[in-house]
Formats: C-alpha cells, sequence, structure tokens
C-alpha cells in the first residue's frame, strides 16, 4: 500500500445556522453535489420528488430533508451531521435548524465546531437571528466565523448590496468576542462562488466558498501549550506479560506530554515523570491533543478516573466555586439553589446553582438583572459550589477544560452546557 | 516535530475515547459484531482503546441463520484471535420460541427480525451498552443520531427527545432497565473506513474481494445465490466477478459487479463509485422511512 498516503488530509467541522428561507439547505445541498459527495440513488430519488411536487429543476435542498417527523410537521427538529471530502479536507457538517426555540442545536452543533458558517439573505441583510447566531459563535469560541451572503443572483449581484451588509455585520461584530471573521458574496441556488468562482460578480477578489474551507488555518485551534490529561480509564491487563503495567488511558485536553516530563497529579499534587507514552502502535515520543494515548509514571502512585496529570508549573485552577455562562436546554427552568450532576472532562460531581448573576439578551447582548427565570434556550451567567474540587480553565483559554454539562439527577437528561468564565 | 493528525487519526482517536468512556460509565456493555466491516473496524479500535489489555467487553453477533459461511468462518477466527468472548443472539430461536412469525414469499427476510432477537439477547445479558458500527453517514435517520444513543426500557429511538451532545462530554446516565446504544464510529464515512483499513492493515473478510460467485439480479440489485432465497421465474442464476460493499443477511445483502480484488481498488472505486452501499440494501427499499421506522422499534 505504499501509495496511500493522507498525511496532509485534515479534519475539519464547521456547523451551519439559518432558517429554511436563508437557503442553508440549498447551500449544504450545493456544496454536497459540486464537491461530488452525491451519489447516483440520492441523486435519482430527489430528482424524482422534484418532479412529483412540480418543482423547476431539481431541488438540492431535499438532500438534506429529515425525518418523517419533521417533515410532518415541517421543521427541523434536530442536529444533523453531514459529510463530504476533498483531496485537501475531511469536512463535517453539524447542519443546525435557525429557528429561536432551537438554541439548543446550535450550541451542540458549535460546541465541535472549526468554522462558524453564518448565512444571510442578501435581500434582507443583517437581521436579529443573524445577530443571535453571531453571539452563539462568540459564545461557544469558535475560532473562525465565515458570513456568507447568499442569494446575490437575487439583488443582481450588486457589490453595494453586499458592501452594506459586510458593514452593518462588522459594525455589530466588533462588540463580540470573534478574531477571525470572513465574508463571500455567492449564490447558492446557481452555484455563484461556492465551488467554482462567480462569473456574475468581477468586483469580488476573494475566495469561493469551498476555497476558504479548504485553506482556513485549523492547525492552532487546539491548545499546544497548557498540559492537561483527564484521567479517563486505568489499564490494568493483569497478564503475565504485563504483569506490573499501570497505565492511564485519556485523551490529551492541552499541551504537548512527552517522555521524561516532570508531572503533577491533581488533586493530590504529588509529582512524577512520564515513563512512557504507550499506544497499540508502539511507543509514542509526544502526545498532543486530540490524541487518545496510555501514559505511565516512574512512580507507583494513586491516579484513577477524574484526575488531571499537569505539568508543575502550569495548573488549571482547583476550585469548587464556578462561574458558568449556562445555555438551558429544558422544558423544566434552571432552579436557584437546585442541585444538578455536573459532568466536566471525566469528573462527575453534583452541585448547587448558588446565584443567577444575569440573564444575556441573546439577540442584543443585554444584560437583564432582575428577570432570574432561566427557561429553555435561555443563556444566563450563574455561580455554582460543587461538592468537590474541579480543575477548570477558563473555556477562552481551553474548550475542553472550560466546559460542562448539567444532569438533571431525576430525569438524567441533559439539561444545560456551561461555559466557565 | 509538528502536532498534528490526519483525518484518520483524529477520527481513530474520537472513537478510541468514546470506547473508553463506555468501558469506564457502564458496568455491562456488550460490542455488536455482525462481521461487517464497520464492525471489524470497531474490534481493531478497541484492542487499540485498552493495549495492552484485551478488550474489557464481549461481542455479540445476532445470528439470523441465513449467513455467508465465510462470515462465521472470519468471526470465528478473529474472537480466537484476540481471545474475546463471543456470545449469539439467535434469530432462529426467536422463531422457534414463537416470539416472531417468519416472513413468507419471495422477498422473505429476517433482517426485520433481528430486532426481537437483539433485544433478547440483550436482556437476557443484562447489557446496559450496546456498542454499534452504524455510521452518520448511512442513512437519513442515522444522520441524526447520537454517539450516546438512550433507549427507554423497550428498547425504542425517540429522535423527538435524544439528549445534546455538547464537546466531549458524554452522558450516560440513566434509570434501571434504560440502556443505551453507542455509535464509536458515528463520524467515519464509507471511504473512512477503507482508507483506515488500508493504512493499518487489517485482515478483512474474503467477500469484500472481487470474486466469481452464481448470482441472480431482482430489481436491479444483485444478489447470491443461496439455499434461503427462493427465485423468481425468470430470475437466472449467473456467475459474475462481484464484492460485497456491505456484509448482512444474504437474503437481503446485494452484491456488486467489481473486480477489486485488493484494497487499493476498493478504494479507488469507492471514491469513484456513484452509488451509496446502502443502495444494495433491499431492507432499506422497502419504504423511504424503512431505517427510521425499524430504529424507532430497537433496530440499529
Amino acid at each position: 500500500m505504499s501509495n496511500i498516503n493522507y498525511d496532509n488530509m485534515e479534519l475539519l467541522r464547521f456547523t451551519t445556522a439559518g432558517s429554511v428561507d436563508d437557503g442553508k439547505s440549498t447551500l449544504i445541498g450545493r456544496l454536497l453535489y459540486d464537491s461530488k459527495s452525491i451519489f447516483e440513488d440520492q441523486y435519482e430519488t430527489i430528482k424524482n420528488v422534484s418532479e412529483r411536487r412540480g418543482e423547476e429543476g431539481v431541488n438540492l435542498a431535499l438532500l438534506t430533508d429529515g425525518l418523517k417527523s419533521e417533515r410532518e410537521q415541517g421543521i427541523t427538529i434536530d442536529v444533523a451531521y453531514r459529510y463530504f471530502s476533498t483531496p485537501k479536507r475531511k469536512f463535517i457538517i453539524a447542519d443546525t435548524p435557525g429557528h429561536i426555540q432551537y438554541t439548543r442545536n446550535m450550541v451542540t452543533g458549535a460546541s465541535t465546531a472549526n468554522v462558524a458558517l453564518i448565512l444571510i439573505d442578501a435581500r434582507k441583510g443583517v437581521l436579529e437571528q443573524t445577530r443571535r447566531h453571531a453571539i452563539l459563535a462568540s459564545l461557544l469560541k469558535i475560532p473562525h466565523v465565515l458570513v456568507c451572503i447568499n442569494k446575490m443572483d437575487l439583488v443582481n449581484y450588486s457589490e453595494e448590496v453586499y458592501n452594506k451588509i459586510h458593514d452593518d455585520f462588522e459594525q455589530f461584530a466588533s462588540k463580540l468576542d470573534v478574531t477571525d471573521v470572513s465574508f463571500i458574496p455567492i449564490s447558492a441556488l446557481n452555484g455563484d462562488n461556492v465551488v467554482d468562482r462567480s462569473k456574475n460578480m468581477d468586483w469580488y477578489q476573494g475566495s469561493t466558498l469551498l476555497y476558504y474551507l479548504e485553506n482556513v488555518h485549523i492547525a492552532s485551534d487546539h491548545n499546544f501549550i497548557d498540559t492537561r490529561f483527564p484521567v479517563q480509564f486505568v489499564i490494568r491487563p493483569y497478564s503475565d506479560e504485563f504483569h506490573d503495567y499501570r497505565g492511564y488511558a485519556g485523551r490529551v485536553a492541552g499541551g504537548v506530554l512527552k517522555k521524561g516530563d516532570k508531572v503533577t497529579l491533581l488533586p493530590s499534587g504529588f509529582t512524577s515523570k512520564i515513563a512512557k507514552i504507550d499506544s497499540y502502535d508502539g511507543e509514542l515520543e509526544a502526545a498532543f491533543p486530540p490524541q487518545s494515548v496510555t501514559v505511565l509514571l516512574e512512580d507507583d502512585l494513586d491516579l484513577s478516573r477524574g484526575d488531571m496529570i499537569v505539568r508543575e508549573n502550569n495548573q488549571p485552577e482547583m476550585t469548587q466555586d464556578l462561574e458558568v455562562m449556562v445555555c438551558w436546554f429544558n422544558e423544566q427552568p434552571l432552579q436557584v439553589r437546585g442541585k444538578y450532576a455536573i459532568l466536566h472532562t471525566t469528573q462527575d460531581v453534583r452541585c448547587v446553582v448558588k446565584e443567577v448573576r444575569y440573564k444575556l439578551d441573546i439577540n442584543t447582548l443585554h444584560r437583564d438583572l432582575e428577570s432570574k427565570e432561566i427557561k429553555m434556550n435561555d443563556i444566563a451567567r450563574v455561580v455554582l459550589r460543587t461538592t468537590k474540587p474541579l480543575f477548570v480553565d477558563a473555556y477562552r483559554k481551553n474548550r475542553i477544560t472550560g466546559s460542562v454539562i448539567f444532569v438533571d439527577e431525576g430525569t438524567n437528561e441533559t439539561v444545560g452546557a456551561g461555559m466557565i468564565i | 516535530m509538528n502536532y498534528h493528525l490526519n483525518h484518520l487519526k483524529e477520527l481513530e482517536a474520537e472513537s478510541i475515547f468514546v470506547l473508553r468512556e463506555v468501558a469506564a460509565q457502564f458496568e455491562n456493555p456488550v460490542l455488536m459484531f455482525s462481521g461487517g466491516k464497520d464492525s471489524i473496524l470497531m474490534v481493531y479500535l478497541a484492542q487499540k482503546a485498552f493495549y495492552p489489555g484485551k478488550i474489557p467487553f464481549p461481542l455479540l453477533h445476532v445470528d439470523t441463520g441465513h449467513n455467508f459461511s465465510e462470515t462465521i468462518e472470519y468471526r470465528d477466527n478473529l474472537v480466537e484471535k484476540i481471545g474475546a468472548k463471543l456470545i449469539v443472539g439467535s434469530v432462529q430461536e426467536a422463531i422457534d420460541k414463537g416470539m416472531v412469525r417468519e416472513e413468507k414469499g419471495i422477498n422473505a427476510s429476517r433482517n426485520g427480525l433481528q430486532t426481537v432477537a437483539l433485544l433478547e439477547a440483550l436482556e437476557q445479558g443484562k447489557y446496559d451498552a450496546a456498542m454499534g458500527g452504524a455510521r452518520r453517514d448511512e442513512e437519513k435517520a442515522r444522520a441524526k443520531e447520537r454517539f450516546f444513543s438512550h433507549r427507554d426500557e423497550f428498547g425504542q429511538w425517540d429522535p423527538k427527545n435524544q439528549r445534546p451532545e455538547l464537546w466531549n462530554i458524554f452522558n450516560g446516565k440513566k434509570q434501571f432497565g434504560e440502556h443505551f446504544r453507542i455509535f464509536p464510529i458515528s463520524n467515519w464515512t464509507e471511504l473512512d473506513v477503507w482508507q483506515y483499513l488500508a493504512m493499518e492493515k487489517v485482515d478483512l473478510p474474503s467477500l469484500y474481494f472481487a470474486h466469481k460467485r452464481n448470482v441472480f439480479r431482482r430489481d436491479g440489485i444483485l444478489l447470491a445465490e443461496s439455499e434461503f432465497i427462493e427465485r423468481k421465474e425468470g430470475e437466472e442464476v449467473m456467475e459474475m466477478m462481484v464484492r460485497c460493499r456491505t456484509i448482512g443477511d444474504v437474503t437481503c445483502t446485494g452484491v456488486w459487479e467489481s473486480e477489486a480484488d485488493n484494497l487499493e481498488k476498493i478504494i479507488e472505486e469507492v471514491s469513484t463509485t456513484r452509488m451509496t452501499e446502502r443502495g444494495g440494501r433491499a431492507d432499506d427499499k422497502r419504504s423511504e422511512t424503512s431505517m427510521e421506522d425499524r430504529k424507532k422499534k430497537g433496530y440499529f
């Protein structure tokens, strides 16, 4: 298999947000179709459906058509994951519905994304919904934001319209914590600037959507500085060959681990050295995010799931008191003084919600200090006290060690997602 | 040093993380093994996840009794090689006990009956987590599936009431009697699977490689001649070079005309092919929503 070499191929995850009217489904259909990720039998199916419905041409939006239960209600109820690839990258799209009641889906799709793709209808410009998507992208710290100004064909491919929307968005985004914002004028319906360069917009010199997705710099999206290794599982083979083997399995959440590194174990505070970084493929020189590896230490110490291996001079905060931006997912409102299970890295603890500081209006960024009732899809800043110390970083520093989920102790449902401040 | 993973290694790291979460969060997990490439990939990833220890859960094969003989041979060899425990849930047994009634007629298949045998096997073994090799790119009902998919006490899937899944935090908490379906390779596509199996030089059943076989055509799909399928008049058996893209029950697994007799050729074929792999699955052709309907009842 000498000629099989995928070394330069990367994985990019992006999330799309927009309502049906923005042409989101058409855009995704167009990306899949033009990148030749559509199979003949899928294409035949949507062609037949388009004809049956009496539509002009083949409706690419049908490629992302959902479940029967969704079609019955005419809405998308959940995040759908879609896949396509080019020789440069493999793409995972978290396709999230845009209506207001589904903030939870957008947050879910955004949590692992490298890029947030925000769609704007050129005829309508920056809407409340656009602002909401941008605020969520900023809150979830998606490293790159791409604004696609769609339906340019319906505004005569006007540069003026594009510039106006571009400026409106930038002015609004300056209040947000987004650093890398790009703009592309497109027509998803006709394919302008999606995969192929538009012949109708000579005034636009930037890249096409696919070119952007293939080339946006994502190698620095992980934190390679602050070493964090949450212990997930202890491997003890108890076999003759590996009699005294005690390996700490986990996924590197931050920084780089190397053999011989002096490390500190949390919560005990004991120190040791990395004796070996092990894997099925043999010993590794170094381990970095998002690798799953097994770490062996020189000393025989008590370390188990939920503990963390860090560097002596670079430690996370060990605390029972957290300030968190929470996005609430459940019909049951958040209970102040209520108790919840909290999952953080590989830790499972309980917490009490001590206080709601304010509720954030996700359309205006206004902080509402009065209304303390946090309902489904609300976002609020809350104060928590946990039963055991957690080893945390601010979410803006590390998305893995800076995030928690809230679990209802009665129903076991995931009721909220929190970003540590 | 370049701290960079290619897409296959990143998918591997994610799947290993999920497999370890299962071992850590559940008391009695089981890995569903069908003999197909996706479950072979899962077993391989599980070996990696727990190396140098053995895989800390048994394999469960829901046997329809209508297998390609190559599948069973491969399964038994694999289990012996890795020292895993194998449990077989039998559809024949479910039929004999009168729990299900066998379909009659030309298109009779035991595929749908698997759900009952599966739920029975899960209940008997008191498994609280069943890992499957389903992928989100396979079918639209699977595109919305979680890694950790909660099932009620009847094993049912409720697509409207799924737990949100954020970052890499997986909530496996449940009430007594409920269980989870877990899909560690959710984010892999068919092409990823083949590229990875080739990169890692994983041993595969011969069925996946082009070979001569007696087949016949039905509704545009090539099916293997077998004692388990009744042929209609006019369905003539011919010998062709074919290979399987998925491996399931003989009665509904289509084979494809192909010359791809090694992994390199298969990857070439998969990257240029114009049909989805489930395009050959007669069980999906029954209606537009057949997968969604089966999943709600507890199918994988």
